[in-house]
């Protein structure tokens, strides 16, 4: 495989509806914004580009069957080769990868990554109901489908099993909200205290409104470029931002549809086929592990995502990282849930599994320099969604997981202040960044490196 | 008594419009002034039947329509799903059916749903729970009665609980569902 160089992305406002536009128009705005910060024109772009990858997730949500060449015919990329795809929430990353390893492959040498989605097509709880049928229609839908109540099991028995609170979980909410306030392509801006939260309307016991991403239109693009492809961008006179950002580290992993038959492996599987290298070589986490299943503990059950773990250590171990919180400047990961964000603290190895609860409240994965009215006993490691990720910025399927591509690209290019006007959500210095997305209870996940070069 | 909702429930619904405002002329100046104009907004009705079938999977709807909740096993007697399956994950082997209606079952997760997809919202609140048998290696998704929806607590997992079955079967997985154990 050759180097993979993200050099340019654009994300459309998130908002509640777009009735302005058609998802075509809308994905323009993206696509139009990540051509234009290379300063090229429409046209000339349009000659250099080898082909795309389109995302969306819902053929439901549009009514509207092979979206994909529709945006492709909007974009003017026709002829190009282009194909859509699909893998619920993990549309975006999946979309993101294919884009890659088109490049990676030799088959292209610019590619791009477009995604959207149009939910306010229909009402709040239709909406629910549409991604509730991305649960086993035979068994769990009928049941009562709904994604929230799938996610609350799970956080029950993260909660029995491992002592995490809903107040642990609150921090993920204030914290990711108030990243937001400073961004202006988010849907939510607003401040929110560990209250608030536990305050907002109860959704599915113990998760409240706002432990819980909203459903929203927008769209995202990302361009990816092989050296050859670099250079042929540059000979037509792009301005492609210095020092370059590389696409180090490619993982994937997947679980059953029905979370109810995931197994409970004992603590020498475990050890054996999912711990991560740095478990894996402490005697103290081997013996943390040890107490946690003398205690009953089984892996992953429902309150871990095996398909999130095995991405992680993929990704891992492609770009070379053994100690992801320390080697990690930041991550954007799917925070559909603060559950969820917690739970994948764990799979990404930011701490041991148990410990998520405690990793959300310690400050670890806040922004340093931002005032989150709360007392947070340890300073930042490893700022997680300093976005605002999905709960604050919105959840637009196919868009989401791009949308957390651009956003690394800005970081690793050091640009947030050129494209936010606000340089508080810049980490500084960022030299490495993960992006995660996630489909489903935890189906399909993939979890993305990028680096800074030089 | 309960304070009233800050907002009005936004619904679809409305008036049929004959009539959409346009310019009279299309002279230079109001076809640009249409690039000022709000979008219209339609509504379109999508509605279908399918014919779904069970399957290989339908032995076990037959059983909760006669009162027996079956599982599936590999056939050396090892792994067990407490959901129908074929298969085997792990050795591909065909699967066959053992009855688990009388098996020890605990709940293993749960929630309260408060709210629901649009299909679910008229039975809110409503509890969800996951279940877990004993020598069984996988959960079964199910609804939980007989507990107070407004009062859920951790405690509730680890509860014995034991099968019903409703007299009208209705060929869909609600038709068991589970309780406390007497």
């Amino acid at each position: 495989m050759r180097p993979v160089y993200a050099i340019s992305g654009g994300v459309s406002k998130f908002a509640k509806t777009r009735p302005d536009k058609t998802f075509q128009a809308v994905i323009k705005e993206a696509y139009d914004y990540a051509i234009n910060d290379l300063g090229l024109d429409f046209e000339t772009f349009t000659r250099l580009v080898d082909g795309s990858v389109a995302s969306y997730f819902s053929d439901h949500f549009s009514r509207q069957l092979m979206a994909g060449i529709m945006a492709q015919d909007y974009l003017g990329l026709c002829p190009k080769p282009g194909h859509r795809v699909e893998g619920g929430g993990a549309t975006g990353g999946l979309c993101f990868q294919e884009a890659w390893k088109s490049v990676a492959s030799g088959h292209m040498d610019i590619c791009v990554a477009y995604g959207f989605e149009t939910m306010s097509h229909v009402e709040t709880w239709k909406g629910n109901e549409f991604i509730a049928l991305a649960s086993d229609i035979s068994f769990d839908y009928p049941v009562g489908g709904f994604y929230s109540g799938y996610y609350a099991m799970m956080v029950t028995r993260h909660m029995k099993e491992f002592g995490t609170t809903v107040e642990q979980m609150a921090h993920v909410s204030v914290k990711n909200h108030i990243n937001a306030y400073y961004n202006p392509y988010s849907q939510k801006r607003n401040r929110y205290t560990v209250q608030d939260v536990r305050n907002a309307p109860m959704v599915a016991w113990p998760l409240t409104r706002l432990d819980i991403c909203v459903m929203s239109d927008g769209a995202a693009a990302t361009i990816l470029v092989s050296e050859e492809g670099l250079k042929k961008l540059e000979a037509a006179g792009a301005k492609v931002t210095r020092p370059l950002v590389r696409v180090t580290g490619i993982g994937r992993g997947t679980d059953a549809m029905r979370m109810a038959d995931r197994p409970h492996f004992d603590y020498d599987t475990f050890m054996g086929d999912y711990a991560t290298e740095q478990e894996k070589s402490s005697d103290e986490t081997r013996a943390y592990y040890k107490r946690l299943w003398d205690h009953g503990t089984r892996y992953p059950g429902v309150h871990s995502f095996r398909a999130g773990r095995t991405a992680g250590n993929m990704a891992w171990k492609h770009a070379g990282i053994s100690d992801p919180l320390n080697e990690l400047d930041f991550v954007e990961l799917h925070d559909a849930y603060t559950s969820s964000e917690i739970q994948t603290y764990e799979d990404l190895g930011l701490c041991r599994y148990g410990e998520g609860g405690e990793f959300a409240a310690s400050g670890k994965a806040f922004m340093p320099g931002i005032d989150y009215g709360l007392d947070l006993p340890e300073k930042s490691a490893c700022a997680v969604n300093p976005s605002g990720g999905l709960i604050a910025c919105g959840h637009p399927v196919g868009a989401t997981g791009l949308m957390q591509a651009v956003f690394a690209i800005w970081q690793l290019q050091g640009t947030v202040k050129k494209h936010f006007n606000d340089d508080r959500l810049q980490v500084r210095d960022a030299k490495r960044g993960a992006i995660h997305s996630h489909a489903g209870t935890g189906t399909y996940v993939t979890v993305s490196v990028m680096e800074r070069e030089g | 008594m309960s304070t009233l909702p800050s907002k009005r429930e936004e619904t679809l619904g409305g008036y049929i419009v004959h009539g959409i405002p346009f310019p009279v002329d299309t002279d230079p100046d109001s076809l640009a002034f249409l690039k000022k104009m709000a979008p219209i907004l339609i509504e379109q009705e999508y509605k279908i039947t399918y014919l779904h079938s069970y399957a290989q999977d339908s032995p076990w709807f037959a059983g909760l329509a006669n009162r027996h909740l079956l599982a599936s096993q590999r056939p050396d007697g090892g792994y067990t799903y407490a959901n129908p399956r074929g298969h085997d994950m792990y050795t591909g082997e065909e699967t066959r059916w053992i009855d688990i209606t009388d098996v020890p079952a605990h709940v293993h997760a749960f929630t309260v749903c408060y709210f629901g997809s649009e299909e679910f919202l008229p039975e809110t609140p409503f509890v969800l729970a996951l279940i877990e048998f004993e020598g069984v290696d996988t959960l079964l998704l199910t609804r939980l009665m007989g507990v107070d929806p407004a009062v859920p607590s951790l405690d509730w997992i680890g509860m014995q609980v034991e099968p019903h079955f409703i007299r009208n079967s209705k060929l869909k997985p609600t038709d068991v569902y589970f309780s406390p154990k007497e």
